[in-house]
């Protein structure tokens, strides 16, 4: 029973990653019906800006810890959204009105390329960090123990979901954005800047984005150039496990694949977790092919 | 530099006084948003970097290079802005100095330097272009149309081009230009044109998004080392034998997910790629693991004859069965024509199954799936029939793979692969079968050619992936004609591919 709980907060931290990620893809998808191949890179990029903030900090002599955390934060989103916009900006806006293949080609190729400009950039080798928030919280009488920092990622994602849920249904922006995802034209003639509204699609999802590549950082005190695609991967798994297009979708479908990836780790073994996930991900797909809460799609000719 | 007198607004609109004056604070103003957006880019990767040192992690600032991209991406846009409003000649002029200076100068780095030269020449050269045509830029559709053309003029040249190509092809081992490193990359560049043609089949004619095509290479480049390697069995019976448990592999695959949409489809193989890659890396039992597979037999002569020097018992030497003095060229020519028929015989079956039914349900199905099913035909038959010959093609290509090398390891068969090769179909225009050719020359042979700059190819990848979306989003030779028209095709021809 120890271990099960264990493994359950392990998988909830590590599904509240996933579901940030999805969270990026299904909005996307639903807006522009492309998969941004590029988003795991954005979250790599959004884990080195943070990493590299806090030694940044480091060097002036901040040390105070959550100062320093909340420096991060706030700089690997910025940053990190700077970089959803741009690759937007770039490789996708150009294509909107191309043959469906062009974007998913051209987003293949900015993320081929991001990956190799931090690979230049920062160096090959993995890059650990020690632990910022040591700790743990110890629970059952010492039977669980749980550290302080994926607790801090479950509770974050919680706050993060609860804002941002708000953000698209009460806000005018929101408002603007569940339009364009209906309808771009007739939004477009309704006066919503639909340009506006995809690039700030791309900067949101960085950005939360970000906050995932923060948080695996602060886990796991490792990270690399190459982080980005199998957290891609999954993530995009979790987004169709959810249902594309639907926000809590993602964020249940993160939670999903995370609890499936920890409790296969911590009961049958690490080195086949992820033949569980893309399995499950063909099954999903096979019996309910719109995901777990997910509209039917009505094929039109 | 020269570059700041860019910056004195007043004297270049009074040079030109014809031309509408020039919208000086607009275009700063749009130059300056870019380089802020520069800055914010580069700040936290380029301008600072991590540092192994023996204590732990540490930070290094690079100031300069953030300077150094900032000014070049303000200048960058600056120029353009400027070609725009019909100041091209004084861009041109000051483009070409910089890519002067950064070929002339000493520069603190390479890359500062390839960047100057490189942006300098594209912009000298759409300044260039403007100043010979009196337009900044053509329109997309106009561009499209233009490139249209061409791609249907080199579609019907193909009849002269491909009896050539292939000639030179056949003829490229016999002349002294061979040597060893000419031939591996010829085989290289065969070896990708005919995953290339493979992969058209599922993708170009079938209309299908297949991420994880590689999958099938490493099914087939594994099943010839572990037959090899368990049975003894000799790479001419493996050769089919790998074909058809890929094909196999393409069917169990297929199978449950060909009623899948496009990118739910392309996202599932992408995932059954990586699942094979991950039973290689951790059946190490029977796989061999991350270590992969070492001293897999080479092939024979068709089982007549050996390549080495001294050929085990009851086996022919090459050499001596055809009286040649004995060379160790003789086997990478000999695996180079094998490559080559291979490739040609993916080819051929691709352009004589055009013309069955068979094909032309596939680009049925490509063009109107839900139109073709109403007209009767069998949606998930035909998509697995497309699926499997392209899997069993992939098989070939990947025992051919396997004995090419000696040796294999679950590192060859990344995603990265099926990217590059979905790459050289889209680039090349999907269904084009010389537009796959094309493609390989560009994106494989190009990064041989530049070995030296290693560290910058895939860089340097990526980025051609995106620009030749960019520019030409339906892959450079994209024509299509419909292969079967009534009538022998005399009636007017639309083309009626292109409106998609």
């Amino acid at each position: 029973m120890d271990y099960f709980i264990q493994q359950l907060i392990n998988g909830l931290s590590l599904g509240a990653i996933y579901g940030l990620i999805a969270i990026g893809y299904t909005m996307v998808y639903g807006i522009i019906g492309m998969i941004n191949f590029a988003h795991g890179e954005i979250y790599m990029i959004g884990a080195f800006v943070a990493l590299i903030t806090f030694l940044a900090m480091g060097a002036l002599g901040i040390t105070w810890v959550p100062l320093a955390l909340v420096v991060m934060l706030a700089a690997s989103m910025l940053f990190t959204s700077v970089y959803g916009w741009a690759v937007e900006r770039i490789a996708y806006r150009p294509l909107r009105s191309s043959p469906r293949l062009a974007p998913l080609i051209s987003a293949i190729g900015m993320s081929i390329f991001l990956q190799n400009y931090m690979q230049l950039l920062q160096g090959a080798r993995s890059k650990p960090l020690q632990p910022i928030l040591p700790g743990n919280l110890t629970l059952m009488d010492g039977a669980v123990s749980v550290s302080y920092v994926r607790l801090a990622t479950i509770l974050i994602t919680l706050v993060l979901m609860v804002g941002f849920t708000m953000l698209i249904s009460r806000t005018s922006l929101g408002r603007a954005q569940r339009a364009c995802e209906q309808d771009k034209k007739m939004a477009g003639l309704l006066g919503v800047n639909v340009d506006r509204i995809i690039s700030l699609t791309f900067v949101m999802g960085a950005a939360l984005a970000a906050v995932a590549g923060m948080m695996v950082l602060l886990i796991y005190g490792v990270i690399d150039f190459y982080i980005g695609f199998l957290a891609g991967v999954k993530s995009f798994t979790a987004a169709v496990l959810g249902g594309v297009g639907s926000l809590p979708g993602a964020m249940l479908g993160g939670v999903v694949i995370g609890l499936i990836e920890a409790f296969w780790s911590g009961y049958v073994g690490s080195e086949w977790k992820d033949v569980a996930t893309f399995t499950l991900l063909v099954l999903v797909l096979i019996f309910r092919p719109t995901g777990l809460l997910g509209r039917p799609e009505i094929e039109k000719v | 530099m020269t570059m700041p007198s860019h910056t004195a607004p007043t004297p270049a609109p009074a040079a030109v006084p014809a031309r509408p004056a020039v919208d000086w604070p607009g275009s700063l103003k749009d130059a300056a948003t870019a380089a802020f957006v520069a800055l914010l880019l580069t700040v936290p990767l380029v301008g600072l970097r991590t540092v192994d040192r023996p204590t732990g992690l540490s930070i290094e600032a690079r100031p300069d290079e953030v300077i150094a991209s900032i000014v070049l991406v303000f200048l960058g846009r600056l120029g353009l802005g400027l070609i725009r409003q019909g100041l091209a000649l004084p861009v041109l002029v000051l483009a070409l100095a910089a890519a002067a200076v950064g070929l002339a100068l000493p520069m603190p780095t390479q890359v500062l330097r390839l960047v100057l030269v490189a942006g300098g020449g594209i912009i000298a050269l759409r300044a260039a272009i403007t100043l010979t045509t009196g337009r900044s830029k053509l329109s997309q559709a106009e561009r499209d149309r233009r490139m249209d053309r061409v791609a249907a003029k080199v579609q019907h040249a193909t009849k002269y081009i491909a009896p050539v190509a292939i000639a030179f092809a056949v003829a490229l081992p016999l002349t002294p230009l061979a040597d060893r490193q000419l031939l591996d990359i010829g085989i290289l560049l065969l070896t990708y044109i005919m995953l290339g043609w493979g992969l058209n089949i599922v993708v170009g004619l079938a209309g299908l998004l297949d991420l994880g095509y590689v999958a099938f290479y490493a099914v087939g480049a594994y099943s010839y080392a572990l037959l090899a390697h368990y049975f003894g069995l000799s790479f001419w019976v493996c050769l089919p034998l790998a074909g058809v448990l890929a094909a196999c592999s393409g069917v169990l695959l297929g199978f449950p997910v060909l009623r899948l949409r496009g990118d739910y489809f392309a996202i599932v193989t992408l995932g059954f790629g990586e699942i094979i890659r991950i039973i290689l890396v951790n059946w190490y039992q029977f796989t061999g693991g991350p270590n992969g597979i070492s001293g897999i037999p080479r092939p024979s002569f068709f089982g007549i004859a050996d390549f080495t020097r001294t050929p085990p018992e009851g086996m022919a030497a090459f050499h001596e069965l055809f009286g040649l003095e004995f060379s160790p060229l003789h086997r990478i020519v000999f695996m180079y024509y094998l490559i080559l028929a291979l490739a040609l015989v993916v080819n051929v079956f691709t352009l004589r199954v055009r013309k069955l039914p068979l094909g032309r349900a596939w680009e049925a199905l490509r063009e109107d799936e839900i139109a073709s099913a109403s007209l009767g035909i069998n949606r998930t038959n035909m998509k697995l029939a497309a699926f499997a010959i392209a899997a069993m093609f992939g098989g070939f290509a990947g025992s051919f793979f396997a004995t090419r090398q000696g040796f294999i390891s679950p590192e060859s068969f990344t995603f990265i692969e099926s990217a590059i090769i979905l790459a050289i179909v889209v680039l090349g225009g999907m269904g084009s079968q010389i537009g796959v050719v094309v493609a390989t020359l560009l994106v494989i042979g190009l990064p041989e050619a530049f070995r030296e700059l290693a560290d910058y190819r895939m860089l340097a990848f990526g980025m051609g992936m995106v620009v030749i979306m960019l520019w030409r989003p339906r892959g450079l030779l994209a024509h299509r004609d419909p292969t079967i028209l009534l009538h022998g095709g005399k009636t007017p021809r639309v083309n009626a591919g292109a409106a998609r």
